[in-house]
């Protein structure tokens, strides 16, 4: 069981060794259910008709129906029933925010009762479906001769890559990094999905016979090209790319990190350096894991700024709350605008900031209030303003058409200007969740097919 | 109604002799197997207790119990193939006169049974009442074990032997002679009649029912499994009220049957008790509920019971007593122009729409998801719906790339979506009923009455005037 499939993928075995350190530090926020608990879970369901949660879904996962059959002791039909709508269900039932889905759908939120806890039933159901050695059954015998592409391995190409495979078509998937999973093994915190789980979530994909690529970074016009002709179809499924930065001076110090790298870092890079005192730019729900991640790896204090109020504020609520709790302090209002060195020059010494003017009106522009410079002295800056689109790439794809630097699909199909490209997740919908990417990969995939057995049935190739 | 004035008194006279501080009696089970417990039981409140069944010697198998276990709840039924007492018969007698003298305001009653024979019963009855019975139950209802060897339920399903019998014990009892009867039987009344017949000074109903309450799906061996076997048992518990409830009203209804009689089945509160009375049930008698909780229970069975009956204005238990029964016809009597409709009360919907899925596949299709988008005709089956939300496209709300939190377009007039608030169709809805009882809130579906401006008119009173009958869809 090897994920590489021989290049420069590294091996799967290392990063089954969870470091000690990080798997103490970053304990699940929400544990696993036990029988019992997740028995008398499943049967408050009321199963109710045409489930507010299972349109809540962005996959219409049939939730009620997962949920009787937990309570009827079908744990394997349950875990099935997920799967057909989200092949990634394991990693949605821990990543999803389910307060702003499903759980936040429950009609028991009009009958003063909790909602079901959907996240944890799902997550059941995928534990058992996991120890049970995760064998899924195919969709179709028929294998058929077109080939498709997926360039990245995150999840919205591995959503569509399964629904293909499962319907007996030729997939590879290509990856710049080592693993494979986006940001689902790189970028999401510890304490809620463990990079262990999503390789092993992204295992069972593989063994479905979806083929991968790592370290081929698909750029340049030629590398197009030859992808271009090798394929009948091609799937954008490359997500964002590098991190905003601040543009202020200081940025260039070693110890200024960008969020996804800090994560990436302490997830499948083993670096678990943190500062003593860290201040976190940014407040949405990248920068919450940041901090709470600085937090749990020792940082003693950890400032989070960000320019606006809290109402303003991108991270759910349930986020902001849980990094209150564990201590994080917010500074709203609050703009950093320089990083200072220690005089060695080496290290930082603080962030210097000012407080910026309460804005209403939700315009971008600042202005800060006079006198209001201050100091928070630091070891570490992490920043979180978000991540820029993956411009030159996606421009080079031929016929493919952007706005906003986001590639233009149809919604129902994926299908992209150029019909032999489909696209979806953060490339096309800006950056929103793994199961949105999911959705996005799925809906592209059914597309897909239906181009192809068409094309099969006509002797003909993909029009572009 | 007014309310009485003190508190009612819960204390009865049963088949005139039979003195019991409060209506609530053990039943002959395991809870009344020995001095101990019953006096345990006695201290916790409860009236009386009928003795399990003293008789041949038997030995028991185990296990014994196997139970129903519904959506999470332990214990909707109860099944046991236990036999009789498997003590010894002088012990029983000690322990049956020690608890009398510490408790002789308490009822005993004591249940027997023996080999058909007429020494035999006398011998047995002598004994019982030099030990002190106030009572004597003739266990004519036990179905497992008992029966394979002609007594119990073998006895009371052959009216001849039931009679017989009762007439044999009459002969030598002094103290009220109970039949228990078996309800694994065509018609309850039989029996009864028969026990009637043979002097019986009242009757006890029911015994349990014969089950086969399920099978391990791993061993396929039937439960109680008793060394990879089972045999059928006796079911009890909360799930067999309904069926006790209206063999209690077929005997009480039946001039021929009625005698005093102890209810028996599924009771397991004040209120499950308060239905026995009703129909026409002098005592209860409680098995399930005390095996399951203890004997703590009858607390507030005679709380709840007395609470209920002073806000109702009934003194005593005789003051209700078989109230219920004239609200009892046959079906040809009912009213066939009484008319109700659901109606569903949109304030308290909670958008489940269980009531629409119930009324599409079980009922007659006149609850309709039609407030918002379709124009009422009906015709739009649930599967429409479905296909609907599977085919829409939804996504995470991300205030920042969603252009602020997305305002819902409209004021809604209730807390739950009015596109998912069920309507009833008034002119197509049959008052069934279906709708209100699945719906998971309380009086959100309310049955209302419609006047259709004919007067009463029931089924036999409509083809004795040859009126053609309306064909309903």
């Amino acid at each position: 069981m090897a994920l590489s499939d021989g290049h420069a993928g590294r091996s799967e075995h290392a990063l089954l060794q969870v470091r000690p350190e990080v798997a103490e530090r970053f304990a699940e926020v929400h544990p696993p259910l036990g029988a019992v608990a997740a028995l008398a879970e499943a049967n408050r369901c009321l199963y109710c008709f045409d489930a507010p949660c299972a349109a809540a879904c962005p996959t219409h996962i049939d939730v009620p129906r997962f949920i009787k059959k937990i309570s009827q002791d079908n744990l394997r039909g349950s875990a099935l029933t997920i799967l057909d709508a989200n092949i990634l269900g394991a990693s949605c039932a821990r990543v999803c925010p389910v307060e702003v889905l499903c759980e936040g759908a429950c009609v028991f939120h009009r009958y003063n009762q909790e909602p079901i806890h959907i996240g944890l039933l799902q997550r059941h159901a995928m534990d058992a479906f996991f120890q049970d050695g995760a064998v899924l059954p195919k969709k179709s015998s028929t294998e058929h001769t077109g080939r498709v592409a997926c360039i990245g391995a995150g999840p919205a190409s591995l959503a569509c890559a399964a629904e293909l495979r499962l319907r007996g078509h030729g997939v590879k998937i290509f990856e710049r990094q080592e693993l494979p999973g986006g940001l689902n093994t790189h970028g999401v915190a510890e304490y809620k999905l463990r990079a262990v789980d999503s390789l092993r979530e992204i295992e069972m994909i593989r063994a479905l016979g979806v083929e991968f690529a790592f370290g081929d970074e698909i750029r340049g016009e030629a590398a197009l090209a030859q992808l271009d002709k090798d394929y009948d179809v091609i799937f954008i499924g490359v997500g964002l790319g590098e991190m905003r930065r601040l543009s202020i001076s200081g940025e260039q110090l070693s110890d200024v990190r960008n969020a996804l790298e800090f994560i990436a870092g302490y997830k499948t890079g083993g670096n678990v350096r943190v500062g003593r005192r860290v201040v976190v730019v940014g407040a949405g729900n990248t920068a919450i894991d940041a901090a709470r991640a600085a937090k749990r790896l020792g940082a003693e204090e950890v400032h989070l700024l960000y320019r606006r109020g809290s109402r303003q504020m991108a991270a759910f609520e349930f986020e902001y709350e849980d990094a209150k709790r564990e201590g994080v302090l917010f500074h709203w209002h609050t703009q950093p605008t320089a990083i200072h060195a220690t005089e060695s020059g080496e290290g930082i010494a603080a962030v210097e900031c000012r407080r910026v003017k309460e804005n209403e009106s939700g315009s971008s522009a600042m202005e800060f209030l006079a006198g209001s410079a201050f100091r928070i002295p630091c070891e570490m800056v992490i920043t979180a303003i978000g991540q820029s689109p993956l411009l030159e790439l996606l421009k080079s794809l031929r016929g493919v058409k952007l706005e906003d630097g986001r590639v233009q699909v149809e919604r129902a199909t994926g299908r992209t200007a150029n019909a032999k490209y489909f696209a979806g997740g953060d490339c096309v919908n800006g950056g929103r969740e793994v199961v949105d990417a999911v959705a996005d990969g799925k809906r592209a995939a059914v597309a897909i097919a239906s181009v192809l057995e068409k094309a099969n049935v006509r002797g003909s190739h993909v029009q572009s | 109604m007014s309310k009485a004035k003190v508190a009612p008194d819960l204390s009865v006279m049963f088949a005139g002799k039979i003195y019991s501080p409060n209506p609530f009696w053990l039943a002959s089970a395991p809870p009344t197997n020995c001095g101990e417990q019953v006096m345990r039981a006695f201290d916790a409140g409860w009236g009386g207790a009928v003795w399990k069944t003293l008789g041949e010697p038997i030995t028991n198998v185990s296990s014994r119990y196997s139970s129903v276990d519904w959506n999470g709840q332990r214990m909707m039924g109860l099944n046991n193939i236990e036999l009789i007492t498997d003590r010894p018969l002088d012990v029983n007698l000690r322990e049956i006169s020690e608890v009398k003298k510490r408790y002789p305001r308490h009822a005993v009653i004591v249940s027997l049974m023996v080999e058909s024979k007429r020494e035999a019963w006398h011998t047995i009855v002598q004994q019982a009442e030099d030990a002190g019975a106030d009572g004597l139950e003739l266990n004519f209802g036990c179905p497992h074990g008992m029966s394979e060897r002609g007594m119990g339920s073998a006895v009371g399903q052959v009216p001849e032997y039931a009679e017989m019998i009762t007439a044999w014990v009459k002969e030598k009892a002094r103290t009220p002679v109970l039949v228990k009867l078996t309800p694994n039987i065509t018609d309850i009344r039989t029996v009864a009649r028969a026990a009637k017949r043979g002097g019986a000074d009242g009757l006890s109903a029911i015994n349990t029912i014969n089950s086969i309450t399920g099978i391990d799906l791993q061993t396929l061996v039937p439960r109680p499994n008793v060394d990879g076997k089972s045999s059928h048992g006796g079911y009890c518990g909360p799930a067999v009220k309904p069926i006790a409830l209206n063999m209690v009203q077929q005997v009480q209804s039946d001039a021929e049957s009625c005698l005093p009689l102890s209810g028996i089945g599924g009771i397991s509160d004040w209120r499950d008790a308060a239905e026995f009375f009703l129909l026409g049930c002098g005592t209860v008698q409680v098995c399930t509920a005390a095996m399951r909780y203890g004997y703590r229970i009858v607390e507030d069975m005679t709380d709840g019971l007395a609470n209920w009956m002073a806000e109702k204005g009934f003194a005593n238990i005789a003051a209700f007593q078989g109230l219920s029964l004239a609200n009892v016809k046959e079906w040809k009597n009912l009213n066939l122009n009484y008319k109700v409709v659901a109606r569903i009360h949109e304030e308290k919907c909670i958008g489940c729409e269980l009531c629409y899925t119930a009324c599409w596949d079980g009922a007659h299709q006149c609850i309709h998801l039609d407030r918002v988008s379709e124009s009422g005709n009906g015709h739009t089956t649930p599967a429409t719906y479905e296909a609907r939300s599977r085919a829409a496209i939804a996504v995470t709300p991300i205030p920042k790339l969603d252009g602020g939190m997305s305002e819902r377009v409209g004021a809604e007039p209730y807390a739950t979506p009015l596109a998912r608030i069920p309507r009833v169709d008034e002119s197509e809805c049959v008052g069934c009923n279906l709708c209100m009882l699945v719906c998971p809130v309380e009086n959100c579906i309310t049955m209302e009455r419609i006047d259709i401006g004919l007067p009463p008119q029931s089924w036999e009173q409509r083809s004795a005037l040859g009126i053609p009958v309306k064909v309903q869809h």
